[in-house]
């Protein structure tokens, strides 16, 4: 799917996570910042990866400013960034949940 | 409608939006944590508060605490996705808040099941609470508190009710006695529990206590909370006495001697148990537990 | 060369960064530079010293920010060396650190050095930490703002130590020093974690008349200090005395008779720094006197019961206190391996920091060796050194107070945070750690970008 506009969710408080979603158009770009980037910057890009493939996003270009979250509200701020960018607010994929 | 009776003292109110909270809330004993898609989130943040909500009750390991969510209210256009989020999730208790008829809960209890069907969860597994807010709430509160098999609990919510009353909250709470009354009387009558209101000022222990020795007096199961911190002081109300325990012990006691000789009628020190008085006994040695006044085999511990 | 600064004046300190200045200024190189500890205030210029090559070698307690960022990455040419506050005194008293100039500041002193630490604009309370060096050094230069009257009591430093005094402005700002009006801890989970601290104690056999306790600094210790008061009363117990770092509560229940001594090697707060000239029962005492292992007899030996924090304890049960979980230098020693020796000695931390474990099958940099460490209180439950099976059965049953295994613990924190990369280190060593007693004990190298 492709993205129809520039998203953002999650906030800079300690324990979230603040994701940017813009369009992109050579695959998936990640700009991290993260307070525990040392020991997981892997999982947090895993764990963003594979939301957005379940939303079947290719290109996209994701800002990600990490303040220490668990891989849980990695992944619940990535659901909605995504559905958000992708304009499905209103009628989420419960799929993915 | 009868429910096993769990001990709901404290329900802790958890902003839905905020991960370290979030996460956090398990970790304070609350009898019930409170997770807060409506008023504790600003509009725009709807729909990430109901994902992180989600996940979190997928991950995080919240002990025995039962789980309640706050969703948004029927003419909100979040509704909808609130209640199909959180049965998906497995959520315990769906919460309403401003419920004034019971044709609410009614319509509440359509989307839970259908939304049981949906995602494949056992049907009636997802129960519902009603939060009272208005003078026609509490006006209806009986049938409100009787419209579901699914209703565990009633609520009361003060700062809106108070409004709609054209007064405001007092330190001495005459302004709510007869809500509170309505409330409790409706949620006996149905067996289900009755919630008494926040309080918000965290700096006056004092009045706090004074409230919650109030609701305790009056007969609420328990009590709404803004913060942890308040748990502590919720469950030291409703510690039993020790010679409450003694006496709790002792009809207990008397259940067993009775159950032993084979014989359907109780006694203790010659006069007959009846059935309110084993009632309160297991409520007490309940409480007492909770409380860690007695240790597993119900021995009472002496500090 | 080997100089010495003391830090009683914590973030507030002036002294420090004016008299580097000036070594710096003067072009002198080579020195190895020894203070009781490194606050943030320090970290630039020490940064500007090394870089010019005015200090080669530095021991301290600990070191934070910019300047541990710094020593990690591999500024410093020699490794650092830290030792704990009993340490530093064995290794000045046995001459492994050799003092040649000791720079004081000091809140007053009259012309001759006669000095202390408890009075004037800039007060901290207790001169613990720099008595050794007033003790020892070569050379003994005292810093002030503030001349009195000849003589000066009480004489924390006496005159027969010093050989120089040098008058400035303003020797520190005293609303850096400590902190202000002592403001118990409101986070919920840390009220959580200093309730269980207190029903390890009061639970444990060394709860009983004329028992000794330290507690330290920080939200969760102060708050141990207040539930402890609390159980004082209601069990008619008191404590013979509180030792090591003072704050405010512990002075209150002095005060209040609960605590018969307060044995003071800093103050934390005002409240604390301020009582100690009215307070004949508020002792100075000095590090040696406090921690010194090779002396002929410290404090901490008599110490029942010590509260300390934790950066990581592993499974082992060490304690870090000293490298971050990303391998950056961000703590500092103090009397940790000090205090440790305790007869019950708790540490006190949360089961997880943001996304970073506090429990780890192994820490990044060990401290604080397990065999001295008896009970973990995290927010989620305990776990005990079993060793100290005497301890299990006192506080296995004890309701409220959840008993796990360590490993269980760490498990725990794994599946809450997952399971981090393993840190990357270059073969050279930027710091080693000293044991209480001067060996050593862990470390620290290079890390890797």
């Amino acid at each position: 799917m492709e993205i129809k506009k520039t998203a953002i969710a999650g906030t800079l408080e300690s324990s979230d996570v603040q994701i940017m979603l813009t369009q992109g158009t050579d695959g998936i770009v990640f700009d991290l910042v993260s307070d525990v980037v040392k020991q997981f910057d892997e999982a947090i890009k895993k764990t963003i990866n594979q939301v957005l493939s379940e939303y079947d996003v290719q290109n996209v270009i994701v800002k990600v400013v990490d303040k220490g979250a668990l891989d849980m509200v990695i992944k619940a701020r990535t659901v909605a960034v995504v559905q958000r960018a992708l304009d499905i607010v209103d009628e989420p994929k419960w799929e993915v949940l | 409608m009868a429910m096993e009776e769990k001990l709901r003292r404290t329900m802790m109110f958890v902003p839905g939006n905020n991960p370290a909270m979030v996460k956090d809330a398990g970790i304070f004993g609350a009898d019930s944590i409170m997770f807060d898609l409506e008023d504790a989130v600003s509009l725009s943040e709807k729909d990430a508060a109901r994902y992180l909500v989600y996940e979190a009750l997928q991950t995080v390991d919240y002990g025995r605490s039962e789980l309640v969510v706050r969703i948004n209210g029927l003419d909100t256009p979040f509704y909808r996705n609130d209640i199909k989020a959180m049965v998906k999730a497995g959520i315990d208790v769906i919460r309403l808040p401003k419920v004034e008829t019971a044709d609410m809960i009614r319509d509440l209890e359509g989307l839970v099941a259908e939304a049981e069907i949906e995602f494949g969860r056992e049907i009636g597994t997802t129960h519902l609470m009603a939060a009272i807010e208005s003078a026609r709430g509490v006006v209806n509160a009986n049938e409100i508190a009787r419209s579901s098999e699914r209703m565990i609990g009633i609520a009361l919510s003060a700062e809106d009710y108070t409004t709609d009353m054209k007064t405001h909250r007092y330190p001495d709470g005459q302004e709510l006695l007869y809500a509170r009354n309505v409330i409790l009387h409706a949620a006996r009558a149905a067996g289900i529990a009755a919630f008494d209101t926040v309080f918000t000022d965290l700096n006056d222990e004092a009045g706090f206590k004074r409230e919650t020795k109030l609701i305790h007096q009056l007969g609420f199961d328990g009590k709404s909370l803004i913060n942890p911190r308040q748990i502590d002081m919720v469950n030291q109300v409703y510690q039993p006495l020790k010679k409450e325990i003694v006496t709790a012990q002792n009809v207990i006691a008397a259940i067993e001697n009775a159950k032993q000789k084979g014989s359907g009628v109780i006694s203790m020190n010659g006069q007959m148990v009846d059935r309110p008085v084993v009632l309160r006994a297991e409520r007490v040695m309940r409480l007492a537990k909770a409380n860690n006044l007695v240790d597993e085999e119900g021995n009472y511990i002496e500090k | 060369m080997t100089i010495s600064f003391h830090h009683h004046f914590r973030e507030g300190d002036y002294v420090f960064n004016i008299i580097m200045r000036s070594i710096i200024d003067h072009g002198y190189k080579n020195l190895t530079l020894a203070p009781s500890s490194l606050t943030n205030v320090m970290n630039d210029i020490v940064v500007e010293a090394i870089k010019k090559g005015v200090v080669t070698g530095i021991t301290s307690s600990g070191m934070r920010g910019s300047l541990g960022d710094a020593v990690s990455h591999g500024i410093l040419k020699n490794p650092v060396i830290f030792r704990s506050h009993g340490n530093r005194a064995r290794a000045i008293e046995s001459g492994d650190i050799k003092i040649d100039v000791a720079f004081l500041g000091v809140p007053n002193t009259d012309d001759m050095g006669n000095a202390n630490g408890m009075d004037g604009v800039a007060a901290f309370g207790s001169l613990g930490y720099a008595l050794i060096d007033a003790q020892y050094a070569n050379t003994l230069v005292l810093i002030t703002d503030n001349i009195k009257p000849y003589p000066n009591t009480p004489a924390s430093i006496k005159q027969t130590q010093v050989d120089y005094i040098v008058q400035i402005n303003e020797v520190g700002n005293p609303d850096k020093i400590g902190s202000g009006a002592t403001r118990f801890t409101k986070d919920p989970k840390e009220l959580k974690i200093a309730k269980m601290v207190n029903d390890v104690i009061v639970n444990s056999d060394y709860f009983k008349n004329d028992f000794s306790f330290q507690t330290g600094s920080g939200g969760a210790a102060l708050a141990v200090t207040r539930f402890l008061r609390t159980t004082m009363i209601d069990k008619n117990i008191k404590a013979a005395f509180a030792l090591g770092g003072i704050t405010k509560p512990t002075v209150d229940l002095l005060n209040e008779g609960l605590v018969a001594k307060v044995m003071d090697v800093q103050d934390f707060d005002k409240g604390a720094a301020e009582s100690m000239k009215d307070n004949p029962y508020q002792q100075e005492i000095d590090a040696s006197w406090y921690a010194d292992p090779a002396n002929k007899g410290a404090m901490v030996d008599k110490l029942d019961v010590a509260i300390l924090s934790a950066l990581e304890i592993d499974t082992k049960f060490n304690v870090n206190v000293m490298s971050g979980s990303d391998g950056i230098i961000r703590g500092a020693i103090g009397g940790h391996q000090d205090a440790a020796t305790a007869k019950l000695t708790i540490i006190s931390a949360p089961l997880v920091r943001g996304r970073i474990a506090t429990i780890v099958p192994e820490v990044t940099t060990v401290i604080t060796p397990g065999d001295s460490i008896d009970v973990i209180v995290t927010e989620v439950g305990i776990a005990i050194n079993p060793k100290r099976q005497d301890l299990m059965a006192q506080l296995k049953n004890v309701p409220g107070l959840p008993l796990y295994t360590i490993e269980a613990l760490q498990e725990k924190a794994e599946k809450i945070v997952g399971t981090p990369k393993p840190l990357q280190f270059t073969d050279r060593v930027v710091a080693v750690a000293e044991y209480r007693d001067g060996t050593l004990i862990d470390v620290i190298k290079q890390v890797k970008e």
